[in-house]
């Protein structure tokens, strides 16, 4: 393969279930208490991962650890308003880190992304098992990523880790825009029984 | 509310990811805060950024970064720093029915828009949110029983009804439904409320657009 092909060849080894429980657990107890130590422990894990996509978006290495500061004190600021029945902490923490990357690097606004997010946490969850749903989305959002064929994949990883506008991943693999979202929507397609399944 | 037309695919994994400029942020969310099913699909697409967030390899941070979020966690205690406390949003009043998003970027209700005329029958406001962009986002209004002449679009087109219906090729459009075009799709719109239909839209390619309201003119100008 080209080098100029060559993307991030993600591991899709995940957090084991008894870490993904501890994360919601630290959250609460930051939400709670202002617990520091849960902070810390929620940083040691996270901010290594919070810098290494920040770099993948191209960031340089000081105002990709800039971020990773943002991204952990917005965590603490907004610990009381994650709710677990919405999606896994690294599912919240990635929407925070991409409204930071759209904030510094794409110098756009995330502000609208917060007015869909205030709205959604008012419209509560009616299922009961809300939380069981989550937990199993999690996971077979994760296989389903890992079975990807290949040029999907590819254009999966540039736009969510290397945070490649449209345009500019046609360019990079030599392809027409039509290609580039009809192989989006692919991608999308295996995603969707996901959500039709558990429903 | 839920709406009958909804995002791409492929919009969802762009707005999840962070790959839209504001105009097209600002239509989508608007769409979202209206339509509960893209707000899962968009959630869906979001659990994928989180599993890529699992899977990175990990890049070891600055010797100073622990010690820095601490002392910044003892600022904000102490109150030396201000917390990230929202914009606050101009107050609308009972009667408002623009959603959050667009509120942000509209600063008076909708009855209240001052419009200006792009044709008979048809009313332009432009929305600034970003000059780098190149991309417009403005908002139409269309009298009852105008039919807009059939138009290509330059670029993508994201188009959000806010108020009043149209109908076109594509099926009918009311309050909520968006028409999200990419630059292969021809329509004409038929407004068919007895209201004038109000929509948000945001396209990528400004000029064409003006050319797009030329040729929507040139037709009554020609009368």
């Amino acid at each position: 393969m080209p080098a100029a092909l060559r993307v991030v060849e993600a591991s899709y080894e995940r957090a084991s279930m008894p870490d993904v429980d501890a994360h919601k657990a630290m959250i609460a107890r930051i939400a709670a208490d202002k617990d520091r130590a849960a902070f810390k422990a929620l940083f040691l894990h996270f901010g290594p991962r919070i810098k290494a996509l920040m770099q993948k978006a191209g960031a340089s290495s000081d105002i990709a650890d800039d971020l990773v500061q943002e991204v952990m004190m917005s965590l603490w600021r907004k610990a009381h308003l994650y709710s677990p029945e919405k999606g896994n902490v690294s599912t919240w923490i990635f929407t925070i880190a991409r409204n930071a990357r759209i904030d510094r690097l794409r110098r756009q606004s995330s502000k609208p992304y917060e007015d869909v997010e205030a709205i959604e946490l008012a419209s509560p969850e009616p299922d009961g098992e809300a939380e069981m749903y989550v937990s199993q989305r999690s996971e077979r959002v994760a296989s389903a990523l890992a079975e990807l064929p290949p040029e999907q994949k590819q254009i999966m990883e540039l736009a969510f880790i290397n945070d490649l506008p449209q345009s500019q991943i046609a360019e990079k693999l030599s392809l027409p825009l039509g290609t580039v979202k009809s192989r989006m929507r692919l991608a999308y397609g295996k995603l969707r029984p996901v959500l039709e399944d558990l429903a | 509310m839920t709406a009958n037309h909804h995002l791409d695919d492929a919009s969802i994994v762009r707005y999840a990811s962070g790959d839209f400029s504001t105009e097209f942020v600002v239509v989508s969310a608007s769409h979202l805060a209206m339509c509960s099913v893209c707000r899962k699909a968009v959630a869906l697409a979001e659990t994928a950024g989180g599993t890529y967030l699992d899977t990175l390899d990990t890049v070891e941070l600055a010797d100073d970064a622990l010690p820095a979020l601490m002392q910044r966690l003892d600022d904000e205690a102490a109150g030396t720093t201000a917390g990230a406390s929202p914009a606050a949003l101009p107050e609308h009043g009972q009667e408002d029915t623009l959603p959050l998003p667009l509120r942000r970027v509209v600063s008076t209700p909708l009855d209240a828009i001052s419009w200006k005329s792009v044709g008979p029958g048809i009313h332009k406001h432009d929305i600034q949110v970003n000059k780098e962009t190149g991309q417009s986002l403005f908002m139409l209004k269309i009298a009852p029983g105008k039919k807009v002449p059939e138009h290509g679009h330059g670029g993508g087109e994201m188009t959000l009804v806010l108020s009043g219906s149209y109908r076109d090729d594509l099926g009918w459009f009311g309050p909520g439904d968006i028409a999200d075009l990419d630059e292969h799709v021809q329509h004409q719109p038929h407004v068919d409320s007895i209201t004038p239909c109000i929509c948000l839209v945001a396209t990528e390619a400004p000029t064409r657009f003006t050319g797009w309201i030329s040729r929507i003119v040139q037709p009554f100008v020609g009368i």
